[in-house]
């Protein structure tokens, strides 16, 4: 086994009084497509700025290709994040510049390389998504699915060796989808690089990944391959792969009586 | 009793905290900025294409709105003038109110409400739409690459805007002092040169719009980085700048008037 | 917008902005502080300075020859010394008189130079010792009213007898 590229150590992360992330521990290795599967809010989109170091866990250890994140000083993480490639919800495209411009932004900004050599990489990296014909288009003249597939160009401009997925599947057309989804997996390995796709859309995850977590009130409740999990006789992944309404996961926010609640006399309704 | 009383000064302190902590977090911000500008500044085409944005768009609204005030100047101050003999002095009545006052204020009031405002929905989109982020995960400092030009783009701009608003209500003072009520054009423009001071009118309105470019720029940068990620936050953060912008640069504007124009 | 574009309108943008500030400086304004390596100091002593103030212009023959730079107040005589910048280009003998004259009816307060006979000129920190002061206007109104009032008086009887 190689050595992990990204690993997670009991990590806590707080956003002021809440504990989004109470011990999480984790490791990808290169190579590998890891999915991080939870319900909405239970700090999937954290842990992904935990790893980008856009935020710092109060405790435990979140190491990138072996360094921790938070001893980083802010210049030596600009130089780490140059390895890191990230894919946003919505893709997050420049919308002031063209696709092509968009896909150049990281290569202008980040490297010296001639003009010509970044006009070769940008066809390159948009041919490898089959949005080479789309170059001259701006953000705005897109479809939901193009864009992000011109923003997974834009993300892997710098050939990173961690890529980062935030819900690439949401809001998708389903032949849409498992475009995106097998251009995860085809890039992954293409570049070598290890993946982490923070979803919560089973059926296409667990088409393409190596591996799943899932994530409920700040731990790793379970965690296996796709095959193990979609035999897992655990109540909470039962529910998750399964779409259950209720299960571990209550579909009622915990509340008071609902009769109480109403003004109604207690037990009339029962 | 006791209870109401301290609900009463907790209210009245929680917006003062709120205030005083946001304006802490704007001054670190600004240090930010200016910590980052040498780079940003490098790449001057940046700053162009913000200078085009924030400025060369506001012209028009610049000109045209100088230009009316100039004529509504023109056309009270003779009215009063001429009641006193002296309408050969509205040349001196027109520039000096516009160079001393209106050019920096007003136009710095458009500039705010023109540029500072799409300074702000930008950023805020940009924000919201997690452009910053996606920039921050390129490795590339998005104060460096988008704040810090948006704000050199509404500090250099300002400037020119009012003169522009100064130079273009003086004309508008002319077409109606000369054009339309018959002044002479020669005791018009000799009055008014004789009585500016290059040095004591001129300079120190140009020297009030430099202090009204950054006050701007920064609100709209600040609420701009500061917006929620929300449609309505934007839309807020948007409306707040114009408010506070306004609000700042009529306080300035009495702070730097009583600093240029009297004890001299 | 393209970046050749943008780098078009700015560029004109700035030579609009200096063009305004152009004809700021050059139609608009003066340049009314002379430059302090043109000019020499003379002192005068007023008995009333009026209105005048720092900066005022002075002038002779209607014509701006400098600036009052300083007014205090003499401990001893109880007078008003008034400093004068004059220009360099301009020598006045040391006779000349200066007075307190107003530009209009209520316009600002400026000194007149009158050049006298001397043959010698004043030199830096000279005196001009010649002066006449402010006419107040409270002071001319009521010395009118005064002579008024005499003059109604002798005229009464007259009328009458008309």
């Amino acid at each position: 086994m190689p050595n992990p590229v990204v690993r997670f150590d009991g990590v806590r992360f707080a956003y002021g009084e809440t504990d989004i992330l109470r011990d999480v521990s984790l490791s990808v290795v290169p190579g590998q497509v890891v999915a991080i599967m939870g319900g909405s809010g239970s700090g999937k989109t954290t842990l992904l700025r935990l790893i980008g170091g856009q935020l710092r866990a109060n405790a435990g250890r979140v190491e990138v290709d072996g360094e921790d994140m938070a001893t980083l000083s802010e210049s030596a993480l600009y130089e780490r994040r140059k390895k890191l490639g990230m894919l946003f919800q919505f893709g997050a495209l420049f919308t002031d510049l063209s696709v092509f411009d968009n896909v150049a932004f990281p290569l202008r900004e980040r490297t010296d390389l001639p003009e010509s050599m970044v006009r070769d990489l940008v066809l390159m990296k948009l041919q490898a998504v089959g949005l080479r014909g789309a170059a001259k288009l701006m953000p705005a003249e897109l479809s939901g699915g193009m864009a992000r597939r011109v923003a997974l160009a834009r993300a892997i401009a710098l050939d990173p060796r961690v890529m980062l997925y935030d819900e690439p599947f949401t809001g998708l057309d389903p032949i849409s989808l498992s475009t995106i989804g097998s251009l995860i997996r085809e890039l992954n390995d293409a570049l070598g690089a290890a993946s982490i796709v923070v979803t919560h859309d089973v059926a296409e995850s667990l088409a393409i990944v190596d591996y799943v977590y899932f994530l409920a009130e700040g731990r790793v409740i379970a965690e296996g391959t796709p095959d193990s999990v979609r035999e897992s006789a655990h109540p909470f992944v039962r529910q998750f792969v399964g779409g259950e309404k209720d299960g571990p996961l209550p579909f009622h926010k915990p509340a008071g009586p609902y009769a109480t609640d109403l003004g109604l006399e207690d037990g009339r309704h029962d | 009793m006791t209870n109401v009383l301290v609900r009463f000064f907790a209210r009245l302190g929680a917006p003062l905290t709120g205030a005083i902590i946001k304006l802490g977090f704007a001054c670190r911000f600004f240090l930010a900025i200016l910590r980052h500008s040498p780079t940003s500044l490098l790449r001057f085409q940046l700053t162009m294409r913000e200078i085009w944005f924030a400025g060369v768009l506001s012209v028009l609204i610049i000109a045209v709105s100088g230009l009316f005030v100039g004529m509504v100047l023109a056309l009270q101050g003779y009215e009063t003038l001429v009641r006193f003999g002296s309408s050969s002095a509205l040349g001196i009545l027109v520039s000096l109110s516009l160079v001393r006052e209106l050019g920096p204020v007003v136009g710095a009031l458009l500039f705010a409400s023109r540029a500072g405002s799409a300074i702000t929905a930008e950023i805020g989109l940009m924000k919201a739409t997690e452009q910053l982020a996606a920039m921050e995960m390129m490795a590339v400092n998005p104060i460096a690459r988008v704040v810090a030009p948006k704000f050199w783009g509404g500090v250099l701009s300002m400037p020119l805007l009012a003169a522009m608003f100064s130079a273009m209500g003086i004309f508008g003072g002319y077409l109606i002092g000369v054009q339309m009520l018959g002044l002479d054009p020669g005791s018009f423009w000799s009055q008014m040169q004789a009585s500016v001071d290059f040095r004591g009118d001129v300079l120190n309105g140009v020297i009030k719009s430099v202090f009204f470019g950054v006050a701007i720029s920064l609100i709209a940068v600040f609420e701009g980085y500061d917006a929620p990620p929300t449609a309505e936050g934007v839309s807020r953060a948007t409306t707040r700048t114009v408010v506070t912008s306004a609000l700042v640069i009529l306080a300035l504007d009495f702070v730097l008037t009583a600093f240029m124009f009297t004890g001299m | 917008m393209k970046r050749g574009m943008i780098d078009f309108w700015v560029g004109l943008f700035a030579v609009a902005g200096a063009a305004a500030l152009l004809f700021l400086a050059i139609k608009v304004s003066s340049q009314s502080t002379l430059p302090a390596t043109s000019t020499y100091a003379v002192t005068a002593n007023f008995e009333n300075i009026g209105g005048l103030k720092v900066r005022a212009p002075v002038k002779s023959a209607g014509v701006v020859v400098g600036r009052v730079t300083g007014i205090e107040l003499d401990p001893n005589l109880y007078v008003a010394r008034v400093t004068l910048a004059l220009d360099a280009r301009y020598h006045f003998s040391r006779d000349s008189s200066a007075q307190i004259l107003t530009s209009g009816l209520l316009g600002e307060q400026y000194i007149g130079l009158e050049p006298g006979a001397d043959d010698k000129n004043l030199e830096a920190g000279g005196r001009i010792t010649i002066t006449s002061s402010a006419v107040v206007l409270e002071q001319l109104i009521s010395r009118f009213l005064f002579s008024k009032a005499e003059t109604a008086g002798e005229q009464t009887p007259t009328e009458h007898a008309q």
